[in-house]
């Protein structure tokens, strides 16, 4: 009896001991804690399609979107680059899970406002949430002005969009997204095309560095649409550098609001014709700033 | 912990004789514990373009006054930023907070006469030494502590210096001039509470 309860106290002793040598602070940690998923994208656009990014509170984005003439126009035209489509935008972060913007294209001078919200956000831990889900809308407005004999109304020039991203990081480097996104357009370029057109669209990110990343993204669009009407593809190269976003990339997109790109792309990508272009977005903070301590 | 006490249910059917010297033996080793799940750690660090700041409210710390063992833990993606974007940077860019979710720090405060730890407002200074562990780096560290009984509570409160490039954390030649590879680390922990 002596020994063993010698024994069974020595054990006592020992077994604290080695708890104490693997970790004083584990079994502290609170086991229900929810982490989220940031830094999916590194831009609130993928490319073309809206990301499963937001702004955050706070915070504006100014965005200046270019892109190109086709790089198969040759030398003549300098490979597109005398000629040049822009878009240009303010984004403003209302909270973390809702963003509103105002965009200006040059293209056909379309006006452009969205609304973007964030209903889910992947997250991971006790009750992880696999995947994003956002939605975004949009109302465009045609403002060129118009030579026809009958100007169109302003009913006419408008466009609508409703766009819903679901998107999942599958780890630090790759994340991919689906964004199947509705175009309505009340009128058409083409007389015999549909006012409204579903695109299937999906994009992904591919991290090469801690500051570098590569994107594309893609639509197919579905729908009667006039013959040299194309699916936009795009392909690029995002440099982040603090506040700074540049996305540089090659796409047979000449426009870059929803209708424009799903409705109005006429360039075959792997017939060269392809457009360099750029987003540059800075990063600006707005809102009064958070201090808790 | 836990361990323990549920060895202690088990033995109870057999001997009372038992009992008491197990529950005996497990007062003596846990009562000389400290802890907090809710310390403090900020961090500075101040450019001529730029001022760094952050903190963390979930600092997991365990005082082991029994052996003269201290450990820190915290998780990065913790820590609290003026920016939101320079938190998603931080936690992107620079300290990597997906591959390396946690920092620890593990070490040994030097002897000192903790008896004071019963005492009302008395102040104690020890010298800590030990190995921080950051961006999956580890790296030496030594500091010095305050520790103050008050009000019937003990608590501490520490700072170092940090050099970035001693984690291998890298500032990207475009920011040289926004982010200071020296970071001052304010460490504080209030009322700690005895493990039981």
């Amino acid at each position: 009896m002596k020994k063993l309860l010698f024994a069974l106290i020595c054990l006592l002793f020992i077994c604290p001991v080695m708890a104490q040598d693997t970790s004083l602070v584990s079994g502290l940690e609170d086991e229900n804690a929810v982490e989220k998923i940031t830094g999916t994208f590194k831009s609130t656009r993928v490319i073309n399609a809206h990301s499963t990014e937001m702004l955050y509170k706070g915070n504006m984005d100014f965005r200046i979107l270019h892109r190109f003439g086709p790089v198969n126009s040759g030398v003549k035209e300098f490979f597109g680059l005398d000629n040049a489509n822009m878009r240009m935008s303010f984004d403003f972060g209302i909270t973390n899970n809702l963003m509103i913007g105002i965009g200006r294209s040059t293209n056909l001078k379309d006006l452009d406002f969205l609304i973007k919200t964030r209903l889910l956000q992947q997250t991971k831990g006790a009750k992880p949430i696999p995947v994003s889900l956002l939605v975004a809308a949009g109302y465009i407005v045609t403002t060129q002005q118009s030579f026809a004999t009958v100007k169109p109304t302003f009913s006419d020039r408008s466009s609508y969009y409703l766009q819903m991203i679901v998107g999942r990081k599958f780890n630090s480097n790759f994340s991919v997204q689906l964004s199947p996104l509705l175009v309505h357009n009340n009128s058409t370029l083409n007389p015999t095309d549909d006012k409204t057109i579903f695109g299937l669209g999906g994009g992904a990110r591919y991290k090469v560095s801690k500051r570098i990343a590569l994107v594309a993204d893609y639509h197919y669009a579905v729908g009667k649409l006039d013959n040299a009407i194309t699916n936009p593809v795009s392909l690029g190269v995002d440099i982040e550098t603090g506040g700074h976003v540049f996305q540089l990339h090659f796409t047979n997109s000449a426009g870059m609001n929803e209708k424009a790109y799903l409705t109005q792309t006429t360039g075959k990508f792997f017939n060269g014709d392809i457009r360099f272009g750029f987003n540059l977005s800075r990063m600006f903070n707005i809102g009064k700033k958070k201090k808790n301590w | 912990m836990c361990c323990r006490i549920k060895h202690t249910y088990k033995m109870k059917k057999h001997s009372s004789v038992l009992l008491f010297l197990l529950l005996f033996s497990v007062t003596l080793v846990a009562q000389k514990k400290l802890f907090t799940k809710t310390g403090l750690i900020t961090f500075n660090s101040k450019t001529s373009i730029e001022k760094i700041q952050a903190v963390n409210k979930k600092v997991l710390a365990v005082l082991d006054v029994a052996t003269n063992k201290i450990e820190f833990a915290v998780l990065i993606k913790g820590f609290e930023f003026e920016k939101a974007l320079m938190q998603e940077h931080f936690n992107e860019n620079y300290l990597e907070s997906d591959k390396f979710p946690k920092a620890t720090f593990k070490g040994k405060f030097d002897d000192t006469n903790f008896t004071i730890l019963a005492e009302e407002n008395k102040t104690v200074t020890v010298n800590i030494s030990g190995n921080l562990t950051l961006h999956g780096v580890t790296k030496p560290v030594t500091a010095k502590a305050l520790i103050t009984t008050k009000n019937k509570t003990v608590s501490a409160a520490s700072s170092l210096t940090i050099l970035l490039s001693d984690y291998s954390i890298k500032i990207p030649a475009v920011n040289k001039n926004n982010v200071n590879n020296q970071v001052q680390i304010n460490i504080n922990l209030a009322n700690l509470q005895e493990m039981k």
